[in-house]
């Protein structure tokens, strides 16, 4: 393979330390390397530019199931947006829900090169890998959905964590997937019953278990296993004004438990888009910001990391596995819901809306998700997301990171709020004159986010040994800049390599790169009793068989395999 | 005004994409520039100027720009989209999106036009001499933004599915139309001269409609209210008010529920 070497670009690398510094990034064989180790490399001029590790998104939903629905039934998203094939790229359409092509190339456009999906429903795994494997460039994994999974809440309604981390190991198998993911824990299995779980103690229906044991039950299983990443959690009362509280019970759930990890991350709970768990009031005409006492116990708790699910103020399509959200959602907006039910798993919902600067609430919540990082004072366990597409589409990455940067932009957007003076009361984030510089950024958007996926020897840094994930932006951070620069700069990356492949010259696709997929193969000792559950199941309820469900070999064409041993 | 006129000469085999037949665009532009915009047939790009003689130039800002088009059009798709201001005429038929999201100046159709004319229009004029086809003044499919504003003058008959979504604005109908009218309307008025035949205000939360002339089936969401008399703009005479569509959720304003009006005439 080419060697590379980056050339004197300033370096901002938490991996390594350097805020800034000029250095050179030496590329061999897909991997970082010392300068020394090149023989005859292409030199790269990164003299005045930035230089940075390819970017991390721990959640988004970009594949799968759900993201196809919202593609399926907003034609309207597409409208206008096609772009033809030209060159090495191929044709590329949609807005909030884009194509896996444009996916692909939209991430990398951003310098990202290592994307997890959010929520893969198990019975549509299939599905879900094959949108992962027609996304180019980007190294990926998903999460399946453990929270409403009937397997899951008949053994932890027993206490059994031997069986649930069993079992927990055998979908990882058989969906081919990365995470523990939980959404609205026991509330969308109400929602088959028509009902919700409103805090973590509202117990679900049948099954007769509460939010709060299915959580810390999963919390358990995954050290249990020493799965490279924590559970990963969005709590229940999604929402709702008021939610605050319910979402600071959940993280007190992880009191007390330590990582199990040789994966050196140190959080056991990953809360996600937590921008729509911290609100206050009682009702939409008094909800206010609750990002300060959130964040109160972020701060103090080491064994939390979150993403902030920042409002990017567009027309989107909210998508999740929190079916009774979104049917309060659409009885909101009014706007066209699509409803699914997944058998034994889970369920989900997709509303299309509109945060729009005129309305109070979608101001409260942009100030909401900003307060979240500026109040962070470990950039390293709160990173960047817009919940893509739910609060914003993924390509508005750059537009944060200008408001996160520039005190200023902040205030411009301020200005274009129609109720200004009714969000600055309702929020801290006009008292907040923080301003993230690029090392801060760096941490949240590569060296965290890796950290806590278990994946920090390979991503989110630069040092020798890592994957060749490299981005150069066309921003010099010594010069005089204005708010709308970094958003450019930020938005277009002038090279990125992947794995050690060049996908971007000089600001256009050049590649479509050399995407894996992740997965975790987790062992455990022989279980027949999971096995003959899953049996069991399978013939009973499930309207497809065992062989109708696992992930195999071509639905991986590049598949990347993290092995754990959680044999005894 | 400067004029520019476009006469087809060569038909397209298949459908002639050509949402640069606009004010907006050929504002500032002479004969050969405008020749040599883009028009697409599927995936492939080409000319203005390899479809239509192009003379006159365009004047400076699309106010001040006259757009005559001649000839069969009834392969030519977008005419006069998203039109700011300015004027277009159409002397022939016209294909589906004449004047879709077109937020200002007029188009005058000297002839019919198919499917999803004034999609999603904001404001402007846009008068029909002819028929129009189904989903006039609608939205988009998808999309929950029909007609905003503006105003659609239809001398002849309309399709089936006038004015879905509609929000605003207004819609008159010379003559008759076909099935589903406003609906999941939330807003404008729709006159229609002619008959209709059923199935008018189908989930439709706000607006009127007014038919002249016989109502084949009255939606069962619709419920008889009382005889009023109506003089507004050349409609005149006795009409049987409806509201609906009782099925669908309605706001409140001042303590009253608001609801869709449905007036036919009784009496002229």
């Amino acid at each position: 393979m080419a060697e590379y070497l980056i050339k004197n670009g300033f370096v901002f690398d938490p991996v390594l330390g350097i805020k800034g510094d000029a250095a050179d990034i030496a590329i061999k064989d897909g991997k970082i390397v010392e300068t020394t180790a090149l023989s005859s490399p292409k030199v790269i001029d990164a003299a005045g530019k930035t230089v940075m590790a390819g970017g991390v998104d721990v959640h988004a939903h970009v594949a799968g199931p759900k993201v196809n629905v919202g593609r399926n039934f907003r034609p309207e998203d597409k409208l206008f947006g096609y772009k033809p094939r030209s060159g090495i790229e191929r044709m590329q359409g949609g807005f909030s829900v884009p194509t896996t092509i444009r996916t692909g190339y939209n991430y990398a456009r951003m310098g990202y090169t290592t994307v997890m999906e959010a929520a893969m429903p198990p019975l549509y795994a299939r599905h879900t890998h094959e949108e992962m494997r027609d996304t180019p460039i980007l190294d990926q994994g998903a999460y399946p959905v453990f929270g409403n999974n009937w397997f899951v809440l008949e053994y932890l309604k027993n206490n059994e964590l031997e069986n649930t981390a069993a079992y927990i190991a055998w979908l990882l198998r058989a969906t081919k997937g990365y995470a523990v993911k939980v959404v609205n824990p026991g509330g969308t299995e109400a929602w088959a019953w028509g009902l919700n779980c409103e805090n973590i103690h509202d117990p679900v229906p049948y099954f007769d278990i509460t939010p709060a044991q299915i959580v810390t039950g999963l919390i358990e299983a995954n050290e249990y296993l020493g799965l490279p990443h924590s559970m990963h959690i969005h709590a229940n009362n999604l929402g709702n004004p008021g939610n605050y509280t319910t979402t600071l019970d959940t993280f007190k759930l992880s009191e007390g438990i330590k990582p199990n990890s040789k994966f050196g991350r140190d959080q056991v709970m990953h809360h996600t888009h937590v921008q729509f768990h911290s609100y206050g009031g009682d009702s939409w005409a008094n909800v206010d910001s609750r990002a300060k006492e959130i964040m109160d116990y972020v701060n103090s708790h080491d064994n939390i990391t979150i993403d902030m699910g920042q409002v990017t103020l567009d027309e989107t399509t909210t998508m999740t596995a929190d079916g009774p959200f979104e049917h309060h959602l659409t009885e909101l907006n009014h706007l066209k819901w699509a409803n699914v039910d997944v058998e034994l798993e889970t369920g989900s919902g997709v509303v299309p809306y509109v945060y729009s600067p005129g309305i109070k609430v979608c101001a409260i919540q942009w100030c909401i998700g900003l307060e979240l990082a500026l109040l962070a004072k470990d950039p390293m366990r709160v990173f960047m997301t817009t919940d893509h597409p739910n609060a914003g589409p993924f390509i508005r990455y750059p537009r944060i990171m200008k408001w996160l940067m520039s005190e200023e932009a902040r205030q411009q957007q301020f200005d274009a709020f129609k109720h200004k003076d009714k969000v600055i009361d309702a929020t801290n984030l006009a008292g907040i004159d923080r301003e993230l510089d690029l090392y801060e950024i760096a941490q949240m958007t590569r060296a965290g986010p890796a950290k806590s996926l278990g994946l920090a020897h390979m991503y989110g840094g630069l040092a020798p040994g890592f994957e060749a994930d490299v981005a150069v932006f066309d921003f010099n951070p010594n010069e005089p800049y204005a708010p709308e620069d970094i958003e450019k700069a930020f938005g277009s990356a002038e090279h990125l390599f992947k794995t050690g492949v060049q996908v971007i010259r000089d600001h256009e696709i050049a590649s479509n790169g050399n995407k894996r997929t992740l997965w975790v193969n987790a062992k455990v000792n022989e279980n027949p009793q999971v096995m003959r559950d899953v049996k069991e199941k399978f013939l009973r309820y499930y309207t497809v068989t065992l062989n109708n469900y696992e992930v195999t070999g071509h639905y991986l064409p590049n598949p990347y395999v993290i092995e754990v041993d959680a044999t005894q | 005004m400067e004029t520019v006129t476009l006469t087809i000469k060569n038909q397209p085999n298949l459908y002639l994409e050509a949402d640069s037949i606009a004010p907006d665009v050929f504002a500032g532009k002479k004969a050969e520039e405008i020749a040599d915009l883009p028009v697409y047939i599927g995936r492939e790009k080409h000319r203005l100027g390899d479809f239509f003689e192009v003379s006159g130039n365009a004047g400076a800002t699309p106010e001040e720009t006259k757009i005559v088009v001649n000839g069969d059009l009834s392969r030519v798709k977008y005419i006069g989209m998203k039109m700011t201001g300015g004027e277009v005429v159409v002397n022939g038929n016209a294909d589906m999106y004449v004047g879709a999201w077109m937020q200002g100046g007029k188009i005058t159709v000297n002839g019919n036009v198919d499917a999803f004319a004034g999609t999603g229009m904001k404001g402007g004029e846009l008068v029909i001499n002819g028929n129009a086809g189904n989903y006039l003044g609608a939205a988009y499919r998808g999309d929950w933004r029909g007609m905003q504003g503006g105003r659609i003058v239809v001398a002849g008959n309309a399709g089936s599915d006038l004015g879905t979504f509609m929000n605003g604005g207004e819609i008159i109908v010379g003559g008759d139309v076909d099935v589903h009218v406003a609906t999941h309307a939330e807003g404008g008025k729709i006159v229609i001269k002619g008959n209709a035949k059923s199935r008018l205000g189908g989930q439709m939360v706000e607006g009127e409609i007014y038919v002249l002339g016989n109502i084949d089936v009255m939606m069962p969401g619709f419920a008889y209210r009382e005889d009023v008399d109506v003089d507004m703009d050349g409609v005149k005479g006795r009409f049987a008010l409806y509201e609906g569509d009782l099925g669908e959720r309605h706001r409140k304003r001042k303590g009253q529920t608001i609801y869709a009006k449905l007036y036919q005439r009784i009496e002229a």
